[in-house]
């Protein structure tokens, strides 16, 4: 067993001990992908186990939903709002943008788990279409070049952080 | 059933918790002190509302100045966000626009310290004034709108329970405990007032319903789970004024008697979801939920349930499935919600909106709302006004204005001198209305017999630049995926449609693919159970009947008008208006398909590598405007041929 899987088993037995068993599947499957960003397939059997259904149940419940992924999202998660008002506003050139600079489809992770590219139905800011949220922040009026300059702030993010711990290094 | 509830104890309760609203003081209302009201919702914090708010704190520590900074919700200008509400002694509150760090920094020195309000970026102020300041209801769009619902979002922090109380929040249920079941019942009939998610259904009839069953135990929801791309009312009013939902919610189970709640929000909404959370923990610290509310006897308590993102959900008996925590699939009905809904118990489901009507109604009397609107459509209509418009935001105005009233007068019509094309209304259940039905009034009756329908209030705008054919294939593809896969005919047909579509959108469609699409529309129409299937061929009948010539022009023409489809479409460069010496376009290109042609030294698209992002169009400085896009492609004029190991630039 992995360490993250021992964390998981660690984590759920006292979810359940505090929280008992009358939560619906849905929250617990949702507080267990808050903790670890996505349902982790041992987990998902243990929570079966816990709950005392059978582990197709559960994953019935989890692939029924959006909101549930299966694979560890990347460090910053790029969800392109695919509504009606952003693709009025060809959000479809956005997203194809997206994938070209990360190379990779949407649903998917690049291989350094740094970006996590999703496609999501509406958020709600359909004035400001079309909108692309990055982490926790919602960007309005999302353009090629505006995702061009995301990349290059979180490029030069990285490369000062190097930067600086390769200064303490030599420091020290 | 005999209930009585202690109505004189609930309405000295209810007063002595006002008086203590009053007192307060520091809501735009009050007189006494500086206030600034920064507008936070997700749309505002997306323009920029974070920073401002942090401009306003760090001058107003800096000034000394004894004033609250406070986050309020939205005031539904989106166009002029990022806004804030500020509030002195001796003026009303001011509404300002567009503001960005500095000019809050100024705004604190100049109104606050000194007295100048800095009129160029006011909006108006709110409410009446006997000075001469701007009124926010000179505007020209308040001329026609009438807030009912959007009462008080934006002009408090929904974090403050005591502000929205100042401004007349859970002013209802005293009234509802001196009603009774039996008249609140009644009063919500009489009022005439409909399922405003889209349905229609009348709200009184369905309590009447609930409360008739011999069932003890009951509950009742508020439907939250605004699936609707392009819609965003509730979301809007869950995050400016969660006080008022829960107030309907409150009054809603003393009507039909449930002990417990539910306010289902989806996924998508983190703000309002934890707005909502502490609103209802303010409400339980109130003793306006909990045991015996507010002294009057009656317990109530109201849980959050959390949307995991699926559209169906929005269906009732599917709703009630994921709050138990299942997949949420509809299930054949009767027996209707109101007789076995959530845990097999009687439940009444609410839209947001609805309930958020409920406590002026009680308050104001049923004539209040009655007398707004037309025939059989009482009450107000809010909007989510988004698309090619000049003013998109949230808009309320009776129902029975004119679709063209809303677009053109209040909305200030399309931008650009674009040319409008189509409104979209109710989303992917809804439909595409022309310029020749802008006439129809905003009614659920009228707007379903032009073919729309009212849906949950998403309204968008397409103009010149927008395929019909391709957002009837979007809208398809969303329902498509959305379906919860339980009739065989939603399952299958949509995607049939979806097929037959994406073969249209890439010019490779017949004539007889329309006539496919109109018998499996009406199949589908017949074979599913719930209205996510019953409702998904719309878009696709809609801009049938009224743009049929452009799914013809794709088919027979090889034509996009709005020259969008990919496939039918290419970008070219203008000879004569290409700057040459300009190389915006060269260096905007993702794949490096521009070069600069020998002979002309004009820049060429090489069409082998061309993915027509349309980056080059958009870098192409206004003043050449070089980039053009042509369909069919049979027009493309013969471009030079790429010279080998020719990179671009020149």
């Amino acid at each position: 067993m992995t360490e993250e899987e021992q964390a998981v088993l660690d984590w759920l037995g006292e979810y359940f001990r505090k929280q008992g068993s009358g939560k619906s599947l849905i929250t617990v499957l949702l507080a267990l992908q808050e903790k670890f960003g996505y349902l982790p397939g041992q987990g998902m059997r243990e929570v079966a186990r816990l709950m005392g259904v059978s582990a197709a149940n559960v994953y019935g419940v989890a692939t029924f939903y959006n909101r549930f992924r299966f694979n560890p999202p990347g460090r910053h998660e790029i969800k392109v709002c695919m509504g009606t008002a952003c693709h009025i506003k060809r959000a479809d050139k956005i997203l194809d943008h997206w994938k070209r600079r990360l190379e990779i489809g949407a649903g998917e992770v690049t291989p350094d788990r740094e970006y996590s590219l999703e496609r999501v139905a509406c958020v709600g800011c359909c004035t400001l279409a079309p909108v692309t949220v990055v982490g926790d922040e919602v960007i309005g009026n999302m353009s090629t070049s505006k995702i061009d300059g995301i990349l290059l702030g979180h490029d030069l993010d990285r490369k000062q952080k190097v930067d600086g711990a390769t200064r303490e290094t030599e420091g020290a | 059933m005999v209930v009585a509830y202690d109505a004189v104890r609930a309405r000295a309760s209810y007063s002595a918790l006002a008086e203590r609203a009053r007192l307060a003081e520091y809501s735009v209302n009050g007189d006494k002190a500086y206030s600034i009201l920064v507008g936070t919702a997700t749309c505002g914090r997306a323009a920029g509302a974070m920073p401002v708010l942090d401009a306003f704190r760090e001058q107003v520590a800096d000034a000394g100045i004894e004033a609250r900074v406070l986050e309020a919700g939205c005031m539904g200008h989106c166009y002029a966000e990022p806004m804030a509400v500020l509030k002195r002694p001796g003026y009303p509150g001011m509404v300002y626009h567009h503001l960005n760090p500095v000019i809050a920094r100024n705004l604190v020195d100049n109104f606050f310290k000194g007295e100048d309000p800095l009129f160029e970026f006011l909006l108006g102020a709110v409410g009446t004034n006997e000075s001469m300041l701007p009124k926010l209801t000179d505007l020209p769009r308040f001329g026609r709108e009438d807030r009912r619902l959007l009462r008080r979002t934006g002009v408090h922090d929904p974090g403050d329970i005591l502000q929205a109380v100042a401004l007349g929040a859970y002013a209802g249920l005293p009234r509802a405990f001196e009603l009774g079941p039996e008249a609140i019942v009644a009063t919500i009939s009489e009022a005439g007032l409909r399922g405003m998610g889209g349905a229609g259904f009348p709200t009184g009839r369905k309590w009447a319903a609930c409360k008739a069953q011999a069932e003890r135990e009951r509950y009742i929801i508020c439907n939250a789970d605004e699936g609707d791309p392009g819609a965003f009312m509730d979301r809007t009013i869950l995050e400016s004024d969660p006080h008022a939902v829960i107030e309907g919610l409150i009054i809603g189970a003393i009507a039909v008697g449930a002990r417990r709640g539910y306010v289902y929000v989806r996924a998508e909404y983190p703000l309002a979801v934890e707005r909502m959370r502490l609103a209802l923990e303010d409400a339980r610290r109130e003793n306006l939920l909990g045991d015996d509310i507010l002294g009057s006897g009656f317990s109530f308590e109201v849980e959050i349930a959390e949307g995991a993102g699926a559209f169906v959900c929005g269906e009732s008996s599917a709703l009630m499935m994921s709050i138990e925590g299942k997949r949420g699939m509809p299930r054949v009905r009767p027996p209707q919600s109101v007789e076995r809904g959530l845990f097999g118990k009687p439940t009444v489901l609410d839209n947001v909106k609805s309930l958020a009507n409920i406590g002026p109604i009680l308050v104001s009397g049923p004539e209040s709302f009655a007398d707004v609107g037309t025939q059989k459509s009482k009450g107000t209509a809010v909007f989510a006004l988004a698309g090619k418009i000049a003013n998109p935001g949230l808009v309320e105005v009776p129902m029975g204005t004119s679709l063209r009233e809303l677009i053109f007068d209040i909305g200030g019509g399309v931008p650009g001198g674009k040319k409008f094309k189509a409104v979209q209304i109710g989303g992917p259940s809804g439909g595409c209305l022309p310029e020749s039905q802008l006439d129809t009034p905003i009614d659920f009756d009228e707007l379903s017999a032009a073919g729309a329908m009212m849906g949950s209030g998403g309204m968008v705008v397409l103009d010149e630049d927008n395929c019909m054919v391709e957002s009837a294939r979007f809208f398809l593809e969303f329902t498509q995926d959305e379906s919860c896969g339980k009739c065989t005919f939603c399952r299958i047909g949509t995607r049939h449609m979806l097929d037959i579509l994406e073969k249209i959108v890439r010019g490779q469609g017949s004539l007889e693919d329309i006539e496919r699409l109109e018998e499996l529309a009406a199949e589908i129409r017949d074979g599913s159970l719930c209205n996510l299937g019953k409702t998904a061929p719309n878009p696709v009948l809609t801009t049938l009947r009224f743009f049929r010539e452009e799914y013809e022009e794709h088919i027979n023409e090889k034509m996009c008008r709005a020259r969008v489809c990919n496939e039918l479409t290419a970008y070219y460069i203008l000879p004569d208006k290409c700057a040459r010496g300009c190389d915006a376009c060269v260096g905007s290109c993702p794949v490096e398909a521009i070069f600069t042609s020998p002979q002309k030294r004009i820049k060429v698209i090489d069409q082998s590598l061309c993915t027509r992002c349309d980056s080059c169009r958009m870098a192409c400085p206004t003043e050449y405007d070089a980039v053009a896009r042509i369909s069919p492609l049979a027009d493309l004029p013969e471009t030079e041929p790429r010279p080998e190991g020719n990179r671009g630039q020149s």
